[in-house]
């Protein structure tokens, strides 16, 4: 009935899991009774949970991002101080618990926050800049976000029922076959990713035909914003390479399930394929993550410099060189597999010539701010803390991208060092970058700037004091993923890791200090005119936070920056003033469709993993029928009346046009 | 002709219901916002590809493993051709009367839609009958996807096609009943369109397989 589930599931024998399950089942049912005390449900159902609005749903991932983060951190914290104690001792992580740690932190951080945050922010930050009212396929950017926290779920509940996989992040065979790992670790690991994998997809589909088929009158390809054209390429990256990640999971799946021979050492199977198919994803992955991240910092190094962005063009040109060069690379995660010396030059030389069109980007920043009027701002530290940091990480990059070199860097501590340097000083710091920039977007009230200076600081040196003992450990020999260790040498620099991780915890305090302190004093840092920044982008033309339709007549775009020009016309009095000819609008009527698919999806991965058979086909069948009755909808769209729309613009018009008055008073 | 002259009709009678602009859009817009039915179809086609990308990495594990039988039986000892004839002449088939089909569809015709709907039904449960008895008698030689690191291959490459198959009939089956139920909509029409296009696509992958496993494999 129940299939492998039994009593047995729960870790009564290990307190630190349990203690944690119960710790989050706790504060889960804690917040779910406040919500209900206060009234709340009727509200976030139909508001939020059923929402088809691009903002919404933008704003849902980002809070999805960094919740996760808090729970992947705690994965770090733990790691760090295992290292710094079990020299020569077993520390206070059994092996088995350890390996779980390192598996959880490192899929929760790609799947679980990086790639949420990434999605957020494209979500709520695309349709505002190409100056359209939503996504081209509103209903299923609900379904992609819900079938996302499906799999963050399924991580989550690992936690408590069962185990999580001991295998790191890519689960490698032949230790993730049945035969090394008989658990229902790698299960939970292979569902969680495969059912936020194909909501990845859909967000990848809808995004490309977004960008490419729907824009603002005028909004042609080159004046779109860089951070609309880098989120394009993401996307075009995410099409093209997700479905070999579920693919490849799904032969992985066959082979623990059913007995198939992808990847097994016996009857012909093939291990080193899976190397090769899953890095043909995984490589691309990071370009996902990463070139979004540098959208993010065009558009703050351009609008903090007062400049508009040096060589757009070239931007452009380097964003879809990195886009095609991604795919040419993945050999150099593992040039010991023995390809040959050939192989190995062409992916090691491929791997090279992809930092030249990052170098050109980072030019183009400098030039950016040369001979700007710098306005030193959260989101413009962020932006410097990384050209100097991801800097640093590209070069190592470079570095283990020559094969001699990598033979000897291989799986240690160097290499970890590496990525986090490019992922928490590219990704992460330009995430944070992001939330500062256009939290007053969506909320209609900056972050307080002190805490958010603090957080920096505390991340920026938290960061180089947490990760370059690890390179130093790493040319020392140390390996990744090791439990306990015995050499005297290696001890001082893990401690500094740990405080390292210390710094990087108060930095995260700052920032949630950051957000009580900006919403108890949201008054005093209410964003009255819709534009904080002196932005140049259309976002920063509509109020803060957007009406549901975003515009009330659709933005003419006539050139680059067409925000800038546009706003810099009205003060000199020669913009277009005159009140616009209000229509109605219609917009796509909200539906409970992709939150009820995630419901079902949640249980067929939770009876997929514990092989319990007849909820598989009910879920199944479930998720087929809401679909159904969703196809069955009479009315898709719900109209807003020309006179609704007037108003609100015109509440707006008025509330932006006496805050300039009043700004232009004081100066 | 009157088909196709329907069919050009509601492309142009559509144009009023460009998406996300409203009519709002209309006189304030110099270039003509893009239709709803260019958009869907063309996200549509972004899927597709992503199907064709995922079907290619089967594809390059087939031919990775394709020599890996592991003693066992290979192409040659267990395809046969005469079968497989059968199998894509069902396909290559429905997929002409699912072309007529959507023309039907477009026309408001229904003796074509609902004539071609059922014609590419009964033709896709053709072909998967066939594929079934094939595997069943794959397995009932020893010959499972147990056996060898070749036959895993093969029967996930080959099943994967066949999985598309049966949810398409699912598909064409519900958007039967959706035209039964809602007449010729211009959003169920949509979808009817995409429909199409997952069916033809199927098809084209299926020339692959036909081709590189069934074709180069009885011959190798």
């Amino acid at each position: 009935m129940l299939g492998k589930l039994t009593w047995g599931a729960i870790p009564f024998d290990q307190p630190i899991p349990l203690f944690a399950g119960a710790f989050v089942i706790v504060v889960v049912i804690a917040v779910l009774a406040f919500i209900t005390i206060k009234g709340w449900i009727p509200y976030l159902w139909s508001e939020w949970v059923t929402s088809v609005d691009h903002k919404r749903i933008g704003v849902m991932y980002i809070t999805l991002g960094m919740v996760m983060l808090l729970r992947g951190f705690i994965d770090a914290i733990m790691m760090r101080s295992q290292q710094a104690i079990a020299f020569q001792s077993q520390g206070y992580l059994p092996p088995e618990h350890y390996n779980q740690i390192f598996s959880a932190h490192g899929t929760i951080m790609i799947f679980f926050v990086a790639m949420p945050l990434v999605i957020g922010f494209m979500n709520f930050v695309v349709p505002l800049q190409l100056g359209v009212r939503d996504v081209a396929f509103p209903t299923l950017n609900s379904v992609s976000f819900w079938l996302n926290a499906t799999g963050a779920l399924l991580v989550n509940i690992s936690l408590v029922v069962g185990e999580f996989a001991r295998t790191g992040w890519l689960p490698f065979p032949p230790l993730s076959e049945l035969t090394y790992s008989p658990g229902v670790g790698v299960d939970y690991y292979l569902w969680a990713i495969q059912i936020s994998g194909v909501g990845t997809l859909m967000t990848g589909v809808n995004f490309v035909t977004t960008i490419l088929k729907i824009h603002a009158p005028g909004m042609t390809y080159m004046r779109m914003p860089v951070f609309t054209w880098t989120a394009l390429a993401s996307n075009l990256l995410i099409v093209a390479a997700f479905p070999v990640l579920t693919a490849t999971l799904a032969m992985l799946t066959l082979d623990r399930y059913l007995g198939f021979h992808f990847f097994t050492n016996e009857a012909g199977g093939n291990l080193m394929m899976f190397m090769n198919l899953i890095w043909v994803w995984g490589h691309p992955e990071v370009y996902i993550l990463i070139l979004p991240a540098f959208g993010v910092y065009s558009e703050v190094v351009a609008t903090f410099s007062r400049k508009s962005l040096f060589g757009y063009r070239s931007m452009v040109l380097a964003t879809l060189t990195i886009c095609v060069i991604s795919f040419m690379v993945w050999l150099h995660h593992f040039f010991t597999m023995g390809a040959g010396a050939t192989v190995n030059a062409v992916f090691g030389i491929a791997s090279m010539v992809i930092a030249v069109p990052t170098g050109v980007k980072i030019y183009n920043w400098l030039f950016t701010m040369y001979g700007g009027r710098i306005v030193y701002a959260t989101p413009m530290l962020w932006t410097i803390g990384f050209m100097v940091t991801f800097v640093i990480g590209g070069l190592t990059g470079v570095l283990v991208a020559v094969p001699p070199a990598d033979f000897m860097l291989h799986n240690s501590l160097f290499l970890v060092a590496h990525f986090h340097n490019v992922i928490i000083g590219g990704v992460v710091f330009a995430m944070f970058a992001a939330y500062t920039y256009w939290f007053p977007k969506a909320f209609g009230f900056r972050l307080h700037e002190g805490w958010g200076k603090a957080a920096f600081w505390c991340w920026f040196f938290g960061f180089y004091l947490a990760f370059v003992p690890l390179y130093v450990t790493g040319l020392m020999g140390m390996t990744r993923r090791m439990q306990h260790y015995d050499v005297p040498e290696w001890r001082p620099w893990l401690l500094v890791a740990a405080l390292g991780a210390a710094v990087v915890l108060a930095g995260i305090f700052c920032q949630v200090a950051q957000l009580v302190v900006s919403i108890r004093d949201r008054e005093k840092l209410r964003d009255l005119t819709g534009d904080p920044w002196m932005g140049r982008t259309l976002e920063w033309s509509t109020s803060s936070p957007p009406p549901a339709f975003n515009f009330a007549v659709l933005p003419q775009v006539e050139s680059l920056d067409d925000y800038w020009r546009s706003a810099r016309l009205a003060e000199s009095g020669k913009g277009p003033t005159a009140e616009p000819d209000y229509q109605p609008i219609e917009m796509p009527r909200n539906s409970p469709t992709g939150f009820i698919c995630a419901f079902f999806a949640t249980f067929a991965g939770f009876a997929m993993i514990w092989q319990i058979w007849w909820l598989v086909i009910v879920s199944l069948l479930g998720a087929f029928a809401t679909f159904v009755v969703f196809a069955w909808r009479d009315r898709t769209e719900y109209e807003i009346p020309a006179a609704e729309v007037a108003r609100i613009d015109r509440e707006n018009r008025r509330a932006r046009g006496e805050a300039l008055a009043t700004a232009e008073a004081l100066s | 002709m009157t088909a196709f002259q329907a069919g050009a009709d509601y492309g142009e009678g559509r144009r009023e219901e460009s998406y996300g602009h409203g009519r709002a859009a209309a006189h304030l817009d110099h270039s003509d916002p893009v239709s709803k039915r260019i958009i869907v179809g063309y996200g549509f086609w972004i899927f597709l590809l992503s199907d064709i990308v995922m079907f290619s990495a089967f594809f390059a594990t087939y031919a990775v493993l394709s020599g890996e039988t592991a003693g066992g039986p290979s192409g040659k000892d267990l395809f046969d051709l005469h079968n497989v004839a059968i199998e894509t002449a069902c396909l290559l088939l429905s997929s002409f009367t699912c072309g007529l089909a959507a023309i039907g569809a477009r026309a408001h015709q229904n003796l074509m839609y609902y004539g071609g709907m059922a014609a590419t039904c009964v033709l896709g449960l053709g072909f998967l009958a066939i594929e079934i008895h094939e595997f069943v008698g794959m397995i009932e030689q020893g010959a499972g996807p147990q056996r060898s690191a070749f036959l895993s291959a093969f029967f996930t490459l080959v099943g994967c096609h066949g999985v598309h198959v049966t949810l398409g009939i699912l598909w064409l089956l519900t958007m039967i009943a959706q035209v039964f139920a809602k007449g010729y909509r211009a959003d169920i029409l949509r979808r009817v369109l995409c429909f199409a296009l997952f069916w033809h696509t199927l098809d084209i992958i299926w020339v692959a397989i036909f081709t590189v496993v069934y074709l180069f494999g009885a011959g190798a």
